[in-house]
């Protein structure tokens, strides 16, 4: 069966485009509800979107291969995005990268066996002044340290 | 020194409707809305001296200047809030913490060039920000700041908040709009500029977060009250974000001119733990490190900065000390910008990936003999030969590191191993 959104979703996608003057700006917002709805964006979501948006396939792939919120590829309940870029990486960044793979036993941009955690390492999340720190979802984890990371892993579920 | 930023960053729950107003909040928005011509408006802040704090620098009055007036298609604001230079965490300040500051500025602006569509463009990792500004716009609508007929003025404004997805090229105002178009987030050729040919080929002004929340002090106070403050040429105060090594790191808001030694020693308490500074970004990660000595007589403005050989571009301070290996620390850089470049032009599509790997290979002791000059070629072939900014933005910090710490690099290749680990 094709992938198409919930009635709920639906509406809430016809609400984001009347907020654009035109139907192609809310191409991102509808590509964040089409990620939340289906996961990730794989080619047949790429597909339904250029559908309901009324482009070609290909726009909508090269749209969703060129952000890095966007995933054409399934990942874990919880995306640990570690800050490398300079600032966090003066303040220990990589330490705080190794000890996450070290707990979780994995390389960065993998995913655990039971679907759990994604290890990421991502550039500067404007945060430097609170270094080092990573993303987690929409949440941001700041002054890191092992002792804290651990309690963080933790607490997820 | 007044702050202007910052009056009211501690008070709590400041972002909601109800403190923001008490502390005089809107004020400055009633004002334009019911009182002031648009030409009244540019003038004012024309007068100001206001300086586009995303980097660039350019006066803010004359930017909106250029909008055609009688132009027969829609026109467009928009608030860039994607904010991603490397070091740079200032906007992300103001946004969380005083939404509807940078609500109100974005009006402010708005009604400048008399556009009914205003949109804030906000990085999309900022969850929590644009949920910040989401509240703020309800709010403000709800109090009739925004929708149809304004304050009985006749005047229709809508604003939207909108995420992006992660790329930091979308910082750059012509890559922001075509990612408001719905497409990759690549610049385009200027001219023609924005202010005539931007959002769907319509006049469109971008304006950065900190340069639009200034505004409703400078219409509450006037723009001489402005002008007074900081340097001739570079007006007011501006954010600085301090990272690194360095003993308080956070955001302080300092007028133009502001000594940079006496800012790093003095109100950011120098570098920890009893060791020496050995170099300073002052700008975010594409502006040129500067030595200690570099340093010395630099005071925090456009020009002073630029006269020392950087650029004072969004504020964002990248402190390192002499534990610091300068061959990482310019790799780790390369890295972002090969990471971020959209891939648009060759020069810097391959340019950016060359001097990460040459980078790479004499930070992990495989550097040969003429990786220097030939990072410095590469730099060289970059700069100045691509569409937008960023391929400057690659090579000229790049070319600053190997130049101002070649010594380093020398012993790197020569000893086949770094000889400074950076932890």
């Amino acid at each position: 069966m094709a992938l198409e959104f919930s009635p709920e979703t639906y509406k809430k996608f016809e609400e984001t485009v009347n907020r654009y003057p035109k139907k192609e700006a809310a191409m991102l917002p509808v590509l964040f509800l089409a990620q939340r709805e289906f996961g990730h964006l794989g080619e047949e979501a790429i597909a339904y979107v250029a559908k309901i948006m009324e482009q070609p396939p290909a726009r909508v792939h090269g749209v969703v291969s060129f952000y890095t919120m966007l995933n054409m590829k399934p990942i874990g309940r919880h995306h640990i995005q570690v800050c490398r870029t300079l600032p966090c990486a003066l303040r220990g960044a990589e330490k705080i990268t190794g000890f996450i793979k070290q707990r979780l036993g994995i390389e960065v941009g993998h995913t655990t066996a039971d679907g759990r955690f994604t290890l990421s390492e991502v550039e500067c999340l404007a945060s430097c002044g609170t270094a080092p720190m990573m993303q987690i979802g929409d949440d941001y984890y700041e002054n890191l340290t092992e002792e804290k990371v651990m309690e963080i892993l933790g607490e997820l579920k | 020194m007044e702050k202007i930023l910052l009056r009211n960053i501690d008070v709590p729950d400041l972002h909601t409707l109800m403190v923001y107003k008490s502390r005089g909040g809107y004020s400055a928005w009633e004002k334009v809305v019911r009182s002031m011509k648009p030409e009244q408006l540019i003038d004012e802040v024309k007068a100001s001296g206001l300086r586009g704090r995303g980097g660039a620098g350019f006066p803010t009055g004359m930017k909106w200047g250029f909008v055609p007036k009688d132009s027969p298609k829609p026109k467009y604001l928009v608030c860039n809030a994607d904010e991603s230079e490397p070091g740079t965490f200032k906007d992300r300040l103001l946004i969380e913490k005083d939404p509807h500051a940078v609500v109100e500025g974005t009006l402010i602006a708005a009604y400048a060039i008399q556009c009914h569509t205003a949109f804030i463009y906000i990085r999309g990792e900022l969850a929590f920000g644009a949920k910040r500004l989401e509240q703020a716009v309800d709010e403000a609508a709800q109090a009739g700041y925004i929708g149809k007929n304004i304050l009985g003025s006749g005047y229709d404004l809508d604003l939207v908040v909108h995420r992006g997805a992660g790329a930091y090229i979308c910082g750059e105002e012509t890559a922001l709009l075509s990612s408001l178009e719905g497409g990759r987030g690549w610049p385009k050729v200027k001219p023609p500029f924005p202010a005539t040919h931007g959002l769907f080929g319509c006049p469109t002004v971008v304006n950065n977060v900190e340069t639009l929340a200034a505004l409703p002090w400078i219409l509450e106070h006037g723009a001489s009250a402005y002008a007074a403050m900081g340097t001739e040429k570079s007006k007011g105060t501006k954010l600085f974000s301090v990272g690194g090594h360095i003993s308080k790191p956070g955001v302080y808001e300092l007028e133009m001119g502001y000594p940079f030694k006496k800012f790093l020693e003095e109100d950011c308490g120098g570098v920890p733990n009893g060791r020496k500074l050995k170099g300073v970004i002052p700008g975010g990660g594409s502006m040129p490190v500067l030595r200690p000595d570099e340093i010395e007589k630099v005071n925090l403005d456009y020009e002073s900065v630029q006269a020392a050989g950087s650029f004072l571009g969004s504020g964002g301070v990248i402190v390192m000390d002499d534990t610091t290996c300068m061959v990482r620390a310019a790799w780790n850089l390369a890295r972002f910008f090969a990471h971020e470049s959209c891939g648009q032009c060759s020069p810097c599509r391959e340019g950016c990936h060359w001097m990460e790997k040459i980078f790479h290979r004499i930070e992990s002791g495989a550097g040969e003999k003429d990786d220097l000059e030939l990072i410095l070629n590469v730099s060289g072939n970059i700069m100045g030969n691509t569409i937008c900014p960023f391929g400057d933005a690659a090579a000229m910090p790049a070319a600053a590191f190997v130049k101002k710490y070649r010594d380093e690099f020398e012993e790197h290749i020569a000893q086949k191993r770094c000889t400074l680990r950076m932890e």
